[in-house]
């Protein structure tokens, strides 16, 4: 017996490659079997539904709130240098296409990582260490099935709801800010910065904020059941889900933004 | 619930485990193990601490994979058992944390519900909560249905863990230091319940402990684990007739002081 468990300790190169390449590989583990329970019976609706009301209804204040200050900020800042080429009238526009393309799904996925990712981390990592996740496995539940079906469905439908959102409050703060300057009504308002967002944009922008909020989701469940080492252990799935989540969505952004702009 | 509070045949083996070993990195948990569970049987499993005895009945409900040896539950080998096998098996075995590991959101009441709900889908609201009420009666806490967890003492989180099992009608149940951390009241209170548990729900027991009060009152025979093997078997008499090195500091720090 002894031999045997030497061998299995026995790094392939060195421990931190292996241990890089390990994490790599049980992440690779961990969505397959997402894919793999999320499209077996039975669906555990209650927990999808409470899990889109934590996601998505909880989310909305704090959207709302960036959302506008964001279309504000962005107006203000944008103003001074149009003013200066005497083309502020492309201000809805410009905002809109910022707002869609880039700004909407990057505020909502960050948002949605520090909010509701941090929380899931711990959440999960609390029942990790508490044996409650075993407590479920030992009352013949699924508790993937349960916990992780549910978290990652439900953030990854609700984040592109949370994103066309933050872009319709971000384009009001917009127009308030627009129309204190220059007295545009609603409608002219919408008319011009709809007329330069193209069903690219749109798709874009979808395409962005399913990934995001997968990709939140499954580095947030997946930190929270690994959780070990007590409340540490919490505290570091809560740390890491955000900070993994958001170092990500950075580099998908990156990535999208060029495979969208090959196509246009 | 009636229909189990029956008496029980007491020759079949009900839990074989053959030559049994784990390990954790360089620390060797179990080295060994043989025992047998007959049914409507409470074996008790005595040791001190990181002595492999939680790991031993985490392995026999499949939580852990033993590197070696064999575990058959009620005819079944525990780690050939795919998925949705081991999760039938799992319906007929309870397992009593040591941590009560209570759903710490969640009432009482649907703490209990909770596993019927999962596994009984097709089971009505009423009869969900009638057999909620009966377990609750069962455990001697029926008031208890709208606490949460946080609202609940030592001794009655662990009867709720013991409910929650119960509820799914096992054939046997494992606990793992059902009595640690409580006070002796409490810890006499317990070792009632198990006994009632036995009795009236028909079901055969292992019960993890380094409690020698609990082992006399509960156990119709003890083991004692030592360093990842049984050094001792026996009626609670048999066992501590002679004592010795580990059984006779056992029973010193237990019954004399």
């Amino acid at each position: 017996m002894n031999s045997t468990n030497d061998n299995q300790d026995k790094p392939v190169i060195t421990a931190a490659i292996d241990g890089f390449f390990l994490v790599f590989y049980r992440i690779a583990v961990f969505i397959a079997r997402f894919f793999r329970e999320a499209f077996r019976p039975p669906v555990e609706w209650s927990e999808f539904v409470r899990q889109c009301y934590q996601v998505g209804y909880k989310s909305l204040a704090l959207v709302t709130v960036t959302g506008f200050i964001t279309g504000v900020v962005f107006t203000e800042q944008s103003r001074p240098t149009l003013s200066e080429f005497g083309v502020t009238a492309w201000l809805p526009s410009l905002v809109a296409i910022a707002v869609v393309r880039a700004l909407a799904p990057l505020i909502a996925a960050l948002i949605c990582a520090g909010k509701v990712g941090s929380s899931i981390g711990a959440e999960l990592g609390s029942m990790k260490v508490t044996e409650q996740i075993d407590a479920m496995e030992v009352s013949a539940i699924n508790p993937f099935r349960y916990l992780i079906v549910t978290r990652v469905t439900a953030m990854t439908i609700c984040l592109p709801i949370l994103m066309f959102y933050n872009a319709l409050i971000g384009c009001m703060g917009s127009y308030f800010d627009v129309h204190a300057h220059e007295q545009t009504s609603l409608v002219s308002f919408f008319d011009n910065a709809l007329a330069q967002i193209t069903f690219l944009d749109y798709t874009t922008a979808l395409t962005k904020s399913i990934v995001y909020g997968f990709t939140i989701g499954i580095v947030s469940c997946y930190q929270g059941w690994n959780a070990s080492q007590g409340t540490m252990g919490v505290g570091k799935a809560a740390n890491e889900s955000v900070i993994v989540s958001m170092f990500l969505i950075f580099i998908e952004e990156v990535i999208i933004v060029h495979i969208f702009n090959s196509i246009r | 619930m009636e229909d189990q509070e029956q008496h029980s045949d007491s020759s079949e083996t009900v839990i074989r485990i053959r030559d049994l070993y784990k390990s954790f990195g360089d620390k060797h948990v179990l080295q060994g193990i043989n025992l047998d569970l007959q049914k409507g049987e409470n074996v008790v499993v005595l040791g001190r601490s990181g002595t492999g005895k939680s790991v031993l009945i985490k392995i026999i409900i499949g939580l852990l994979k033993p590197d070696a040896g064999t575990v058959n539950v009620l005819g079944e080998e525990v780690e050939q058992l795919k998925d949705a096998a081991l999760r039938a098996l799992r319906l007929k075995v309870g397992f009593s944390f040591q941590s009560s590991a209570l759903y710490d959101s969640m009432t009482v009441g649907e703490n209990l519900a909770f596993p019927l709900k999962r596994n009984n889908r097709q089971m009505s609201k009423e009869q969900i909560r009638k057999t909620v009420d009966i377990v609750l009666e069962a455990i001697g806490l029926p008031d208890s249905i709208n606490q949460l967890p946080s609202e609940l003492s030592g001794g009655q989180k662990k009867r709720i863990g013991i409910g929650r099992t119960l509820i799914l009608r096992p054939e046997i149940m494992l606990y793992d230091e059902p009595t640690a951390g409580l006070d002796p009241i409490t810890c006499m209170e317990l070792n009632k319940l198990i006994n009632a548990v036995k009795e009236r729900f028909n079901t055969s027991s292992i019960i993890i402990t380094h409690d020698l009060t609990c082992a006399k009152e509960v156990g119709d025979r003890v083991a004692v684990m030592d360093e990842g093997r049984f050094i001792r078997e026996g009626t609670f008499e048999e066992v501590f007739k002679e004592k010795d090195g580990l059984i006779k500091s056992f029973y010193d720090y237990n019954f004399t002081q």
